[in-house]
């Protein structure tokens, strides 16, 4: 199971004490019909492929694993680099040796949602009923059947419980889900950037980008495979993405109102630097994302509600912790959201540590803002590993594990 | 004399003296989170801390405690009815506003409510206010006018009749000196006290 990341972890020592290495992606196919999984809108799905990356290794009392859970464009590439390629994993920073999860000490694991398009079945997969790609056929999803096909993999991989499941932005709404689907299977929880709810601003955004993708007539009522992607309506939908990413003063202090050109060009092409950085970045999306993909996710995460009692259902105390991470300067998902988990866990006697980190960068902070996070995330994960009784204070001794 | 096992502050080894294994604890308040360390590690207790300062939250933090940022006046309504064994209000009462709102919501939340202040009518500050005629700095107040973090200036006695008044039953009180328990005139010569409070019989 492990051998994989034995390997990487080899390399890695050749490559730098500090990176996860070479990683590969892992497939998990389940579901295979009659069994097929049952979502929440009433229909089924199978069977179902996630892929997944796993670093670190497991321990022998399978008590170190961390479930890490991605954003709405993330992909199960969380840490180190793919051999011959050069991107590491979208949180590179964060995970790795001697980082905020320590793969040292922790196995830490990665898969993409279904419905993505990064390798689980997704709209873009085939239809085996047809061989031809799901596109609108596929079936609707909400975050509990992402974090229910998650709990298959957690089960092929032997693992009763998880020391953490823990994500920011969607991620965090999974980390949530899997305290109120699953609370005897995790430890601790860090729900960071996140909320218990969309928010109808939230839904608005999404409702538009959903729009600018279905308003280009490339998008065929999602039967664009075989002719490509709609583009325009993907790239415009990324833009309006990355404006909620950022803040009013990350955008000031990274573009300003600097021109491209040094001067105006009186026509509409992109003339100030943050219209070429949306342009940019919208044009880099199409080449890597499914715009029904998109769709998808966007509408699950506009149905996800853990309000009024549903985050933890059980009258008795909870075990498991959790620490809530917000930032200053994040508008999109902001810390008032987080405040509201903290509310609701309160009423349950749950133990909380919670902390608004001060960021200009907006809801992109809690992939940039690192330092922090690993100061938190470190002990946070020490002691629910350890307990307080070998807890010094300092960090954890490395290597300890068999 | 020195024992691990025991807090350092004089004022954190009487509150850990008065709260028995395995309780629920709430500290407002409540630092670098050195005496929840200590309850939880050597009592067994389940903690939870409330800070405001960063620096000592990320104490906290590294001690491997439960704590949220934030200000303890806002902090409490959301906890159910008894969901306490000990509320701890130490060292932070003088800093509070809502000095009244704060007490019952911790009486609402805890069994019991742990109060420790500077007492402002130590000898010394009577001196320097009454002799001196200057706002008096001591060993438990060390703060200048201009710069403190303190919004209420209360007496022991002051305390004493709050409680009275508030019909709080006070279950016991320890008065500390520069060196030591002060057992004579504490409001004259005890610098910090601490009291262990509870609801009274009329107060439901």
């Amino acid at each position: 199971m492990v051998s994989p990341n034995m390997k990487a972890r080899t390399k890695n020592q050749a490559h730098s004490e500090q990176e996860a290495g070479v990683v590969e992606t892992q497939y998990f196919t389940f579901a295979h019909p009659p069994h097929e999984l049952r979502l929440e809108c009433g229909e089924k799905l199978g069977p179902i492929t996630l892929a997944y990356e796993t670093y670190g290794r497991l321990n022998a009392e399978r008590s170190n694993a961390i479930l890490v859970l991605h954003a709405l464009s993330g992909d199960a590439h969380a840490a180190g680099v793919h051999a011959g390629e050069d991107d590491p994993g979208w949180w590179n920073e964060m995970i790795g040796p001697g980082k905020g999860f320590d793969t040292n000490e922790y196995f830490v694991i990665c898969s993409n949602i279904i419905g993505g398009c990064k390798g689980s079945t997704g709209p873009a997969s085939l239809n085996p009923e047809t061989g031809r790609p799901y596109a609108l056929d596929f079936p609707f999803l909400t975050i509990a059947d992402m974090v229910n096909a998650q709990r298959h993999l957690i089960d092929h991989l032997g693992i009763e419980k998880l020391l953490c499941v823990a994500g920011g932005s969607m991620g965090g709404m999974q980390a949530l889900q899997w305290a109120a689907s699953y609370p005897e299977r995790v430890r601790s929880v860090i729900p960071i950037a996140t909320a218990m709810k969309h928010s109808p601003q939230q839904i608005a955004f999404n409702e538009v980008v959903r729009q600018s993708i279905m308003a280009d007539p490339a998008w065929r009522e999602g039967n664009y495979y075989e002719f490509g992607q709609p583009e325009k309506g993907l790239a415009v939908a990324r833009m309006i993405g990355h404006i909620t990413f950022m803040s009013d003063q990350s955008m000031e202090e990274k573009f300003s109102r600097r021109l491209k050109n040094g001067a105006f060009s009186f026509n509409f092409d992109a003339n100030f630097e943050v219209e070429g950085y949306l342009r940019y970045r919208g044009a880099n999306f199409v080449k890597r994302f499914d715009a029904n993909s998109y769709l998808y996710i966007t509408k699950a995460m506009d149905y996800f509600d853990l309000s009024g009692g549903k985050l933890i259902r059980s009258g008795k105390p909870l075990q498991t912790r959790f620490l809530v991470i917000s930032f200053q300067s994040d508008w999109l998902y902001p810390s008032y959201q987080s405040q509201d988990i903290v509310r609701e866990l309160k009423g349950k006697q749950v133990d909380i540590t919670y902390c608004e980190l001060k960021s200009t960068y907006g809801h992109d902070a809690f992939l940039v803002e690192v330092e922090e996070q690993t100061e938190l995330i470190r002990h946070f994960l020490g002691v629910t590993l350890k307990g307080y009784h070998s807890w010094n204070g300092q960090g954890i001794k490395y290597g300890g594990f068999g | 004399m020195k024992n691990n096992n025991l807090p350092e502050r004089p004022d954190h080894r009487i509150i850990y003296e008065a709260i028995a294994p395995e309780s629920r604890v709430l500290d407002l308040g409540c630092g670098t989170g050195e005496l929840l360390y200590h309850l939880v590690r050597f009592k067994q207790a389940r903690v939870q801390g409330i800070e405001m300062d960063k620096k000592a939250f990320y104490e906290c933090v590294k001690r491997g405690l439960s704590v949220f940022q934030g200000d303890i006046e806002t902090g409490l309504v959301e906890y159910p009815d008894g969901a306490f064994d000990d509320v701890i209000l130490n060292q932070c009462l003088q800093e509070v506003r809502k000095v009244d709102f704060v007490i019952e919501e911790s009486l609402r939340i805890g069994k019991r409510v742990i109060v420790g202040f500077p007492n402002f009518a130590h000898l010394q500050s009577r001196l320097m206010l009454g002799l001196g005629g200057r706002s008096p700095i001591t060993a438990s107040l060390p703060y200048l006018w201009y710069d403190t973090p303190n919004v209420r200036f209360l007496s022991i006695k002051d305390f004493l009749i709050f409680c009275a008044e508030k019909r709080l039953k006070i279950l016991s009180a320890h008065f500390l000196g520069k060196t030591g328990p002060v057992t004579f005139w504490p409001n004259l010569f005890a610098l910090n006290a601490v009291f262990v409070l509870t609801k009274g019989k009329e107060g439901g």
